[in-house]
């Protein structure tokens, strides 16, 4: 483990691609960002983006057949899981680095109950007696604010709310208390003040575990609240890093100031929500610059014809745009 | 009470104590049962033409179960739904038809509720032929508009819902329920997969969309920001019954039931300086099995009174078009 900076995942360059009948798909293009212990990285952007995709190639569960990751490293405490076996990764997933997907659909199965699904994720992460298994399953559910976990145990997932399915999801998630767990939009089904609880839920088993957590999201009251840093990804790529007061207050992409322009504000009524025009480039057809150009309020020549590196712009902050090159260039 | 707001016109919906208990079974094969699930459990609203009214509530409270039992989804246990006075769940033959094209659905679940084995134009087209007749071009052509109207490239008429992500399947979805032209949308949490700016588009073109066609809406939704944005009236349930019913505005501005004020606390603002004096509502969620005694509310509530515990406390106006079910009014 990197013990000095207490990293625990490492995402370098990544690049994951679906190879579509329409061409190849450049859902994650060359995306890098650091994990530390016990700490919240927001992931925000665009809806299709590419920041599902980011999260599922971690665990290496692309969609099969289209999806393959085709180039960087992800290194977990060191190790870097691009290079395991599928059975290695077996034993990585749920113990080590856990997804909570955002289609709690899927990772339920509509044949087994509740308690069979949750009674399976316990036990194959700990051995333990058949009773105490069922009574650990009931306080899983009641921790994620599921009432009657008695009688819940028994129901299928087509009986339960969105908001239930949801919560059971991250209660299987966290069944394992990974060391990473990749959240992705865990709370969209839920009323806020189940939301609450569940968030105040995560940062409790964060703190006593030292949990690293990628949280996915396009709650910015979630993002003022849970995380320490944000990543802004945009078309396949991260545009902008930083610590999460400073994107609020002194946004450095122009795609995440026009963002926070348009997140809807409860307090006080307004006449028309701002929100981006246009759309962002397809993926599997991406121009050679900025890909944020035919949006961008600030564009200029150089935008169009080169990418611009990442570079810092604060403590901690880091962007991908032009404008924040240094008036004399070092390149 | 709000019935009575438009004197003389029939809303476009009123629903009269609707109630939906589902059986709890016990066995495998041959299921005793041993209880009910009172989803949802004497709810009465109206929505005019051309309005939206918002349902909020806790996760589990009755709201997608109510949105189904307009859609005709589900069999009500008790009560009815009004569509222009008329009771949808005893229409057949013609009038069944019209009412599928006249009312249209979006639900929280961007998912399950595309067919996988459709493009999206067949998405979309299928939508076109429950009802009209409509020529192979004028299809085509409708399906472009929708896909423009919410944002969606052209190219993404070949592809097949798998081949998008959450925020665009959502949109997918609401290509579709436009395409009829209908005249109510039930919105079951229609924006929360989709990122704020897209939100922000989609937000705007239902106004829009209700300015011009004469819409209405039934949008239920958690983000409370989204709901006071575009509805004009909204209604707070909690475990199956409305408790609090106002407009919005009004609603947003002095909530009275303290189920609606734990709510509008816990909602967490965008801004990271924001203080953090949260009330997180203590106690455990209850069950819609086996609901409280009184007030569903009482063994939570930071103002329960000897009284909440036995009797329930029944809707009653305060003000005009604000009703609320608590024995502190
Ligand atoms: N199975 C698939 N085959 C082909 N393309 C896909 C597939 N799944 C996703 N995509 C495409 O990959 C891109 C990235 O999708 P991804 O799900 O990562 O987006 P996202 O940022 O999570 O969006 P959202 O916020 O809407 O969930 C999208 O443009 C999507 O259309
Ligand atoms: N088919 C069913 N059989 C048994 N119980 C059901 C069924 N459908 C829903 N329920 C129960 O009815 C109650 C209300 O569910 P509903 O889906 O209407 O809630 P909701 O308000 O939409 O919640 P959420 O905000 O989490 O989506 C829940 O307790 C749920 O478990
Ligand atoms: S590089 Fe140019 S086009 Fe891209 S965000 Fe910056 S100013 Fe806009
Ligand atoms: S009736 Fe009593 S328990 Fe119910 S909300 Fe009012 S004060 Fe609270
Ligand atoms: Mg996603
Ligand atoms: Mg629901």
């Amino acid at each position: 483990m990197d013990s000095a900076a207490g990293v625990v995942l490492e995402v370098r360059d990544l690049r994951a691609y679906l190879y579509t009948r329409w061409g190849v798909v450049r859902a994650v293009d060359g995306v890098s960002f650091v994990l530390r212990e016990g700490e919240t990285l927001g992931l925000v952007g665009e809806s299709g983006c590419g920041k599902t995709m980011t999260g599922l190639s971690l665990v290496r569960l692309l969609p099969e057949p289209a999806g393959r990751i085709v180039d960087g490293q992800v290194l977990l405490e060191g190790e870097d899981l691009l290079a395991k076996s599928e059975s290695e990764m077996r034993a990585v997933r749920g113990r080590r680095v856990s997804m909570i997907l955002q289609d709690p659909q899927t990772s339920l199965n509509p044949v087994f109950t509740i308690g069979d699904q949750i009674l399976e994720a316990l036990g194959q992460h700990h051995v333990d007696g058949e009773r105490s298994l069922a009574a650990r399953a009931q306080e899983a559910l009641r921790r994620v604010k599921v009432g009657a976990p008695e009688q819940r145990m028994r129901a299928y997932p087509h009986q339960m709310s969105g908001g239930m399915k949801q919560r059971v999801v991250g209660a299987i998630a966290v069944a394992g208390e990974p060391r990473v767990l990749i959240a992705d939009e865990p709370t969209t089904a839920l009323d806020v003040t189940i939301q609450l609880q569940y968030l105040a839920l995560l940062k409790e088993i964060q703190a006593r575990t030292r949990l690293a957590m990628l949280f996915i999201t396009h709650d910015f009251g979630i993002v003022a609240r849970m995380c320490d840093r944000v990543a802004v990804m945009y078309a396949g790529r991260i545009v902008e890093t930083g610590p999460t007061r400073a994107l609020f207050r002194a946004p450095r992409h122009p795609y995440t100031e026009a963002l926070m322009a348009s997140v809807p504000r409860l307090e006080g009524h307004v006449a028309r929500l701002p929100s981006i025009e246009g759309q962002p480039p397809p993926l599997h057809d991406l121009p050679p610059g900025c890909r944020f150009a035919d949006r961008c309020a600030y564009v200029a020549d150089r935008c169009r014809r080169e990418y611009p590196p990442t570079m810092p712009v604060g403590p901690a902050h880091e962007a991908a745009c032009w404008r924040n090159e240094p008036s004399a260039p070092s390149r | 009470m709000l019935e009575e707001r438009a004197i003389g016109a029939e809303p476009l919906i009123r629903v009269e104590n609707l109630a939906k208990h589902f059986p709890v079974t016990r066995g495998v094969l041959i299921g005793r049962t041993t209880g009910h699930v009172k989803a949802v459990d004497g709810v009465s609203f109206t929505i005019g033409r051309q309005e939206t009214l918002g349902l909020v509530g806790e996760s589990g409270c009755g709201k997608t179960t109510t949105s189904r039992l307009l859609l005709r989804l589900e069999q009500p246990t008790a009560g009815r739904v009004l569509l222009d006075g008329r009771d949808i769940h005893a229409l057949r033959g013609a009038d069944l038809v019209r009412y599928h094209t006249r009312v249209q659905a979006v639900f929280q679940d961007p998912w399950s509720s595309l067919n996988p084995r459709l493009r999206v134009r067949e998405t979309i087209a299928e939508a076109l032929v429950v009802n009209r007749r409509v020529t192979r071009a004028g299809k085509l052509e409708r399906v472009e508009e929708v896909l423009h109207q919410v944002g969606l490239p052209l190219s993404a008429a070949a592809r097949y819902p798998h081949e998008f992500s959450g925020g665009q399947r959502q949109r997918i979805a609401l290509a579709s329920a436009l395409a009829a032209k209908p005249e109510l949308i039930v919105l079951d949490e229609p924006v929360s997969a989709l990122d704020v700016s897209i939100r922000a588009q989609i937000m705007n073109l239902l106004k829009d969309l209700q300015a011009r066609q004469q819409l209405s809406f039934l949008l239920v939704a958690h983000n409370l920001a989204t709901v006071r944005y575009i509805a004009q009236r909204t209604a707070v349930m909690y475990l199956g019954r409305i408790v609090e019913h106002a407009d919005t505005e009004t609603l947003y501005r002095s909530p009275l039931h303290p189920y609606t004020k734990a709510l509008f606390a816990a909602a967490l603002p965008a801004d990271p300086d924001a203080p953090r004096d949260d009330m997180i509502l203590s106690g455990e969620v209850p069950s819609p099995i086996d609901p409280p005694s009184g007030c569903h509310f009482h063994p939570r509530c930071p103002f329960a009174m000897e009284q909440c515990a036995r009797v329930a406390p029944e809707l009653k106006a305060v003000a005009s078009g604000h009703v609320v079910s608590c024995h502190l009014y």
